[in-house]
């Protein structure tokens, strides 16, 4: 059994202590936002926040957020009202959207450290992210816009 | 999104024909397409299951369309409607979207070939808008001349005197009644009013259609509440994976069952006829029994298959061997004499390895079979929902109707989602085990029993006339990819060569899957059309752009997004050192673009770089132009990976690349920082605008490679080792 607190709320799940992350959020505790892409820490689809910092859930086990706090994309904020979610729909950035609450995840957490960051720090950024449908160019623009925003 | 089952559950479940009040339209396909029906014929076919709603107006003024456009991030599930919507005049902000169900004889475009009609509700070939977009306008047109009769008969007036505006119509005096108030005391007429292609609105009075409405679809995907077959949660489900055999075509003999067996939350094994699902309670205990599965495999249809010697050598053998079997594609004039005559003759040869399609979403599905056997409900994101249903029943030995199929959002298709063999398993794993399954393909299984763009020899030829004019051209392809291999060998819609000669060469079955792969052929021989001729311009002392409008028989619409593509670009204007710009010509589903890409490579590690991309797209009328920019990009992101990183390869049967490690795909430190869309302002129907953006990349590239460094490649895609190579020639 391993305890920690997802979106704000005290969570548990009893399955062994080295399951990926991501698979105890989505199937355990039943938040599907964050997404599975590849299991091996190289798409970028499934990454939350662990303290604060993104991580690629799929290569987190459970036993590292004993007592930690999660945050996925179902509670980046209650109603889309994160700068990030409204510029992505302004941008109207997603296209088959998959790999899209893993992009805002990970551009949530440089927006939280660097409010004003250039475009090459959102690239550099967000390079470990792979949106195959290429809304790359979109993706800059929102994040540069809930910069301005936000 | 809500999803919906069969197509009389979903007439029941909203109550569209009785009970819940408004105005339901019904529809059925005949054979001159979708028809709107009477009452009488519409309780005819609901009892023979024909018939199914299409339009609700509900007497709150909601409004309900069902949307046949399967959505992969293209747009279609909102583009589709809306054009419904525009000829009803509706307000758009009342319109509410269905998925519809999988019934192509009530949602599918037709399809005539001779006097065969065919229904489809397949969305490939960039197909949605350009197959939808007669029969939607005619459905809203109708509905909306019902609405105005009911009107004019409760006013006593002619409904010559009355017009709409968004969802109210309007009479003398300024009289008004909305669209709910008319459903709350109207009926469909007995008769339907025949809507003729004239009275529908001028493209000037469109006030949906190419105006960019936002995609509906797009709330969701920013909460996480977007629902794709992979999210679906289902009581008392379990999990499974397939392992397929690492050589394709194989079939399992037996398995490590003993073994399985002790492991924690394991429920068993299914064997299938390719493969063994592993059952168990929860994923992480399927990943466990994944790893410890040993599987005796049949040899493999691919057994002793080996890629790389088969294009290199063994294709430009049999490329030249007249017992080859070949095709012909395409044939005008007199190829022979023209390149009897000929001034100049020009040939080159031009290769591309295997394309996976390396959808976000690992292919899986979700199925739930029934205590008594005899029914199977299923979640999944298909481009094809209509064959999909109806190959599960094939599988499970049911008829259609006992398949209840739910369409989900799909995590990418590009072609891959068009064929449901996954679903196939889950429907089979759930039969079995009697439990509802969410089946998952891991990363490595997706690409190692995968479905790849062929890989492909090309041999071209063209002949200038002595004036130097483009009069002869002839085209080979081989490869083993049946019905995979032609497209977009056909160049007459853009160069009108008088003598022209391709042909399609199968060089025998190599025992590996091959499938459509966004635009599929057009990324091989778009390339090798576009770089030769690219080629030839060189060889004439002439600018590529210039050869074109000049030597190379244009048709109007070729140069009109020639010379778009040269004013967005600058064509003529010097780039920053070390940059130079590729030009090229893209046709594609009816749709005709021209591209230029401005690139740069990096001589010591062979690594090129596309810094910005402008696309000059004629696609005839462009519903929705921002979700269609949106297609372009990503077409031009698309095939920007083919054309620089991608690359799967066969070693003895066995797909060698397992992951994105080493199968890369194109991020975003490597993507363009400017892609540049531009659409022709055309009158025309709608054409298609899915595909049109990735096939240009392959020689954009490889002509600004040229203008740069004076070397030519010849292999996509062109990576470093090959740039390097080219740049020691």
């Amino acid at each position: 059994m391993v305890a920690f607190t997802l979106n704000g709320k005290r969570v548990s799940v009893a399955t062994e202590p080295d399951t990926p992350l991501l698979w105890a959020v989505r199937e355990h505790l039943k938040l599907t936002g964050t997404k599975y892409g590849c299991g091996a820490g190289l798409c970028g689809a499934c990454t939350v926040h662990v303290n604060g910092k993104a991580v690629k859930s799929c290569q987190t086990q459970l036993s590292e957020v004993e007592g930690a706090r999660v945050l996925t994309i179902e509670g980046l904020s209650k109603d889309s009202s994160h700068p990030l979610q409204k510029a992505f729909i302004a941008e109207q950035v997603p296209q088959c959207g998959y790999c899209q609450s893993g992009q805002i995840m990970k551009a949530a957490e440089l927006l939280a450290s660097n409010p004003k960051p250039s475009r090459d720090q959102i690239v550099a950024h967000m390079n470990g992210n792979i949106c195959r449908c290429g809304t790359y160019n979109r993706i800059v623009a929102a994040v540069e816009r809930a910069s301005k925003e936000g | 999104m809500t999803t919906m089952t069969s197509a009389k559950h979903a007439v029941s479940r909203r109550g569209f024909l009785k009970g819940a009040g408004g105005l339901t339209f019904a529809v059925a396909l005949g054979t001159g397409g979708i028809q709107l029906l009477t009452p009488a014929q519409a309780r005819a076919a609901a009892r023979q299951g024909q018939m199914s709603a299409w339009v609700h107006i509900g007497a709150d003024d909601k409004i309900t369309i069902l949307t046949p456009g399967a959505e992969m991030g293209q747009g279609s599930m909102t583009s589709v409607p809306l054009i419904l919507a525009e000829e009803l005049d509706a307000d758009w902000s009342k319109v509410a979207l269905e998925n519809a169900p999988a019934e192509p004889k009530v949602y599918g475009y037709t399809r005539k070939r001779g006097t065969n009609v065919s229904y489809s509700m397949a969305i490939v070939g960039s197909r949605a808008v350009m197959m939808y977009y007669k029969p939607m306008r005619t459905a809203g047109a109708q509905v909306r001349k019902v609405l105005m009769q009911a009107a004019a008969k409760k006013w006593g007036v002619p409904v010559a005197q009355l017009k709409t505006e968004p969802s109210v119509v309007i009479g003398p005096g300024g009289k008004r009644l909305t669209y709910g108030e008319i459903a709350a005391f109207a009926e469909v007429p007995d008769k339907l009013p025949a809507v003729s292609a004239k009275e529908l609105k001028k493209p000037a009075n469109f006030r949906l259609i190419g105006k960019s409405q936002p995609r509906r679809d797009i709330p969701p995907k920013v909460d996480g509440s977007a629902k794709f077959s992979i999210d679906v949660q289902l009581p008392g489900m379990v999990y499974a994976s397939t392992v397929h055999a690492p050589v394709q075509g194989a079939k399992p003999l037996s398995w490590n069952e003993d073994k399985l067996k002790t492991l924690k939350g394991y429920l068993g094994a299914v064997k299938l006829k390719e493969g063994v699902a592993v059952i168990a309670d929860n994923f992480e205990h399927v990943m466990a029994a994944r790893a410890e599965l040993q599987v005796k495999w049949s040899k493999g249809k691919a057994a002793g298959y080996n890629s790389e010697p088969a294009l290199m050598t063994e294709y430009p053998k049999q490329a030249e061997d007249p017992k080859t079997k070949a095709k012909k594609v395409d044939a005008k004039g007199d190829t022979a004499k023209a390149f009897a005559d000929a001034g100049k003759v020009y040939k080159a040869d031009y290769r591309c390895d295997y394309g996976y399609h390396a959808q976000m979403e690992p292919l899986n599905a979700v199925a739930s079979v029934n205590e008594a056997g005899d029914k199977v409900e299923i979640w999944e994101g298909t481009q094809a929902p209509d064959r999909s249903r109806g190959m599960i029943a094939e599988a499970l030995g049911f008829k259609t109707g006992q398949v209840i199929h739910n369409q989900m959002y799909m995590g990418g298709g590009f072609g891959r989602r068009s064929q449901t063999d996954y679903t196939v398993e889950a429907a089979l794993i759930s039969k079995q085990i009697k439990k509802p399954v969410k089946m998952i393909w891991t990363r490595e299984e997706d690409i190692n029993y995968g479905m790849f763009r062929p890989q492909t020899l090309q041999k071209l030829e063209a002949a200038l006339d002595k004036s130097g004019k483009l009069v002869g051209w002839k085209h080979s392809v081989i490869g083993d990819g049946r019905r995979l291999l032609s497209g977009g060998m056909k160049i007459s819609s853009y160069y009108d060569v008088p003598n022209r000669h391709a042909v399609e060469q199968s060089a025998g079955k190599h025992g590996i899957r091959t499938k459509h792969w966004r635009a599929v052929a057009h990324v091989f021989n778009v390339y090798a059309i576009e770089a030769l001729i690219d080629e030839i311009a060189a060889a004439q002392g002439m600018d590529p752009l210039e050869f074109r409008l000049k030597n190379v028989p244009l048709t109007a619409k070729a140069r009109r997004v020639l010379e778009k593509v040269a004013q967005m670009s600058d064509w003529g204007k010097k780039r920053p050192d070390g940059r130079a710009l590729g030009l090229s010509m893209t046709e594609r589903s009816g749709s005709l673009g021209a591209q230029v890409a401005e690139v740069s490579v990096d001589r010591k590690s062979g690594k090129i770089r596309v810094h910005k991309v402008w696309s000059a797209i004629d696609g005839g009328i462009v519903v929705q132009p921002e979700a269609a920019r949106r297609n372009i990009e990503s077409g031009v992101h698309y095939g920007l990976s083919s054309v620089l990183v991608e690359r799967a390869t066969i070693k003895d049967g066995s797909v060698q690349q397992s992951n994105f490690h080493d199968y890369q795909v194109l991020r975003m430190a490597d993507s363009p920082e400017e892609v540049h869309v531009e659409f022709l302002d055309r009158p025309t129907k709608p054409t298609g605008l899915g595909e049109i953006g990735n096939p240009g990349m392959g020689s954009a590239v490889a002509n600004g490679f040229y203008a740069l460094t004076g070397k030519r490649l010849y292999h996509m895609p062109f990576t470093p080792e090959r740039v390097l190579e080219a740049l020691k020639t």
